[in-house]
């Protein structure tokens, strides 16, 4: 399918990135949503719990940006805002606890939520708050044998893990959502490491907010996009060059067929690294570009949403600041 | 809300040539808006900027001599919704058959 097209590309050169020349870099042509119909492809590629790679053909590099940017910073989800500190004697200070309290992942769907606003309490409502609280308090066992070094076997509780978190349902929370779904997303997270007579009681509080405002609220862990690479080879290039060119390139992306001849074998997967370039043997043999409209996305989710909601939500966001300023100048 | 203002100084030169102050926007929407009122016949000029990074503004101007520059912006914005909802109908056709097909496989 995007074979039959005609690919812009833009060409890597020993120095340089051209273009060919009757190319413009998609300017001077005229948007017009049918046209974009026409252009737009989505191919989705792998799905699996590395994340999603989908495929976006035939968009402006604009448009592929906004989408990126959207996924990291306006689509919402939940996050620890506020610690109350009853009681903290380990070692790590307050203000770092609850920083890392504030990064810890959590399942909570922020669809189910909504943003607190200037009149909800301190508190909160069930609609706009979860509570969690954190109560842990390191002994030494009593059990100890007089050899025994290891801490797992002197001391209880002296490692606080993400899953000693207890959910606190506020309101008919209890009736609509169960502690597996709202609570950390991994429950190994080590967050401090206790002593005997160390004890932590803590309060807190997660609310629903954009990475925007801060990067816990981010629901990706990664989001990126590249371009499509292409690999041509200009001649035949065979025995120990072949080899060497095979090298050049990540792995995977050169083949060398039963008469030690290289082929390309599948660049898509190419770091496009111009290592090529070093051997002046080889030099001449390789054509490597980009093709300009051909984006690679890759969305790897915190754990809340899966990543295509993610993409979808990112995307409506999008959507709702366009409507929000047509009505502003309809009402005008 | 009020979020959409206009840079005073343009009264003269007719309703072609406005600047407008989107507030509490980035370059996510205003490169892509860019992209599309700039691509437009009847757009002589199109360009965004954020004038200061600590103001959360963005300053968003269109020139022309044939039509409105609201009825313009207002033609971007209606054709970036479109495009995002015809983004998503695509995506969504696109995931289901992959599941489909995945489903198939396994």
């Amino acid at each position: 399918m995007p074979e039959e097209r005609n690919q812009p590309l833009s060409y890597l050169n020993e120095f340089a990135i051209k273009q060919d020349p009757e190319d413009y870099g998609l300017a001077d042509d005229v948007f017009s949503i049918e046209a974009f119909k026409q252009k737009l492809h989505i191919v989705v590629v792998r799905n699996d719990e590395d994340g999603l790679e989908f495929d976006m053909i035939g968009v402006y590099p604009a448009i592929a940006n906004a989408f990126r940017r959207l996924m990291l910073s306006e689509v919402p989800s939940m996050a620890i805002e506020k610690v109350y500190i009853y009681n903290n004697t380990s070692i790590i200070q307050d203000e770092v606890l609850a920083h890392r309290m504030g990064l810890l992942p959590l399942k909570a769907d922020p669809r189910l939520f909504s943003y607190r606003t200037e009149e909800s309490p301190e508190t909160g409502t069930e609609q706009d708050t979860l509570e969690f609280e954190l109560k842990v308090r390191c002994t030494r066992r009593k059990d100890t044998l007089k050899d025994q070094a290891h801490f797992d076997d002197i001391y209880k509780n002296h490692k606080v893990y993400s899953g000693h978190l207890k959910w606190l349902p506020k309101g008919k929370q209890a009736q609509i959502y169960s502690e597996s779904s709202v609570s950390c997303v991994h429950n190994d997270i080590l967050i401090t490491q206790l002593r005997p007579g160390h004890e932590l009681d803590l309060r807190l509080i997660a609310v629903k907010g954009i990475g925007k405002d801060h990067a816990k609220f981010s629901p990706v862990a990664t989001a990126y996009y590249r371009l499509l690479p292409q690999i041509e080879l200009n001649r035949e290039v065979t025995g120990k060059d072949a080899y060497l060119l095979q090298r050049c390139f990540s792995p995977g992306v050169i083949g060398i067929d039963e008469n030690e001849r290289a082929y390309v074998k599948d660049a898509r997967y190419d770091s496009c690294s111009r290592n090529v370039f070093r051997y002046p043997q080889l030099m001449d043999a390789v054509t490597m570009a980009r093709v300009r409209d051909h984006y690679i996305f890759n969305v790897e989710s915190v754990g809340a949403l899966k990543p295509e909601v993610i993409f979808v939500e990112a995307v409506k966001a999008l959507k709702k600041k366009c409507r929000a300023f047509i009505d502003e100048i309809e009402a005008q | 809300m009020g979020a959409l203002a206009e840079v005073a100084g343009d009264e003269s030169n007719g309703e072609g040539s406005r600047t407008f102050v989107f507030e509490n926007e980035t370059h996510t929407l205003g490169n892509a808006l860019k992209t599309i009122v700039a691509r437009y016949p009847e757009v002589d000029f199109c360009g965004y900027t954020i004038p200061h990074p600590t103001e959360n503004k963005l300053h968003f101007r269109i020139q022309s001599n044939r039509e409105r520059a609201i009825d313009l912006l207002k033609r971007g914005l209606e054709d970036l919704e479109a495009l995002c909802d015809h983004t998503i109908v695509t995506f969504e056709k696109e995931m289901n058959t992959f599941n489909a097909a995945n489903a198939e496989s396994t």
